[in-house]
């Protein structure tokens, strides 16, 4: 399996999952693509379709209404597909943490490999999540 | 005989020459696209690694549709654009044709898009249902310039549909972009295979922004590398056909071979600037610009063909 992982190291295509943001987390993923930071140098590619996504970028508190759709695209996404926690608030809740409608355990719904802090976080830590990532792929 | 045929599908010409060299081609498109916007751009093996990877993931069929159309229709598209390939290549590099004419290879070139069209149906997906009705219309669309285009070289050779007839004129007169016929036909065969293989400004299958990704969308792991890969076959077998039909073939030998690259990478590069200097047409448009424009004009290169100038 080496050999294979090294290969999705090198092309890791992301989904964008917004989990009901505030879309401020949204358009600094879209900063990645743009010629300062250019991702597309280490193979990273956004999709718009989830059965070719490699890794969901998951943004937003993910609340009672979105939590089942969220379930879904990840069973939609071919496996293996990796999950990252774009921002405070799939990471800790943010300010909503204790609102009516806030899924309390998010884990149960999505399973997180990688969470990003930072409200929004900036594109170098968002970066540095995907290296850490790629970083166990490559074992 | 037999094992000169399978090594003409299966290696040289064909399948493993195509694909490798489709993949090249796919990262010289990613490449100067990316340069085009200030950009550094993917590494030289990002498309191979693409490929591995998305043959290593997990098929997913749908539940409603078609299935056995589902998985069919990249698996052919992939068949038929190695034939493609073979027929093309073995003509401009052997002067063989693997027994096929311009007919036969129009006609998979077609067939190529009407799997396009199968494989978007048969999901049932609304968004891949749109971009296949789109593709129909794409192909309604430039076919009628291209086959006109194409008539020019068999009209200059002398009313010959094989390869081998087109590649003796032109070695014999010099290329045909050169003429006044040939030129024209040459830019309106450009165009048209621009939209034969949904490139931008003539992407209004896949259109991402507003169908996600057309016939694709619901292609995951291997079906969707054999789709990538089809795509950048394509890369090859039309740039070669150009050179095949207009600029006068690929001579091995030599200097011919720094001559044949040249030309290969020039229309290459050609195809990628229109790519990237173009925002995509309605689909309204497209039919609009390739029935308005390009067929009189294309009509126009015919009867000039038939002129003899």
């Amino acid at each position: 399996m080496g050999w294979y992982n090294r290969r999705l190291a090198k092309s890791l295509w992301v989904f964008h999952v917004s989990a009901s943001p505030c879309n401020n987390c949204d358009i600094e993923i879209l900063d990645l693509l743009t010629p300062r930071y250019d991702v597309e140098r280490f193979g990273i590619k956004l999709v718009g379709s989830v059965r070719h996504a490699d890794v969901l970028l998951v943004t937003g508190v993910i609340n009672e209404k979105v939590a089942p759709r969220v379930r879904r695209l990840y069973e939609q996404a071919p496996k293996p597909v990796f999950v990252v926690g774009i921002g405070t608030c799939p990471t800790s809740g943010c300010c909503f943490k204790e609102s009516y409608n806030t899924v309390q355990r998010r884990e149960d719904v999505i399973p997180f490999d990688v969470y990003v802090e930072g409200c929004p976080p900036k594109p170098e830590a968002m970066i540095d999540a995907i290296v850490k990532l790629v970083g166990v792929l490559n074992g | 005989m037999t094992a000169q045929i399978l090594f003409d599908f299966f290696v040289f010409p064909g399948i493993v020459f195509t694909a490798v060299l489709g993949l090249l081609a796919g990262w010289v498109d990613r490449k100067v696209s990316a340069r085009f916007q200030y950009r550094v751009g993917p590494p030289l093996f990002q498309n191979f690694n693409d490929v591995f990877k998305l043959l290593g993931k997990e098929t997913i069929l749908v539940k409603t549709g078609n299935r056995w159309l589902f998985i069919a229709a990249p698996l052919a598209g992939f068949a038929v654009l190695s034939l493609a390939a073979t027929s093309v290549g073995t003509a401009l590099f052997f002067g063989r044709a693997a027994g096929m004419d311009l007919i036969v290879l129009m006609y998979l070139l077609m067939f190529y898009s009407v799997l396009i069209v199968l494989g978007g149906a048969s999901p049932g997906n609304v968004f891949s249902s749109l971009g296949a009705g789109r593709e129909v219309k794409l192909l309604l669309a430039d076919e009628l310039p291209f086959i006109l285009a194409c008539l020019v070289p068999v009209v200059r050779s002398g009313y010959k549909l094989d390869f081998g007839a087109i590649l003796a004129y032109q070695a014999g007169h010099g290329m045909l972009v050169a003429s006044v016929s040939g030129a024209v036909a040459f830019v309106v065969a450009l165009l048209a295979v621009q939209a034969k293989m949904a490139l931008p400004p003539f992407h209004i299958p896949e259109a991402e922004t507003e169908l996600v990704a057309g016939p694709f969308i619901e292609y995951g792991g291997p079906l969707l590398a054999f789709w990538k890969l089809n795509q950048f076959m394509m890369l090859v077998v039309f740039p070669f056909l150009l050179i095949l039909l207009f600029w006068g073939g690929f001579d091995l030998r030599g200097l011919g071979l720094l001559w044949g690259i040249l030309k290969y990478l020039l229309i290459l590069v050609l195809i990628i600037i229109i790519k990237n200097t173009n925002p995509r047409v309605r689909t309204d448009t497209a039919i609009a610009f390739f029935w308005k424009y390009l067929s009189p004009l294309a009509l126009a290169a015919v009867v000039l063909a038939v002129l003899g100038v």
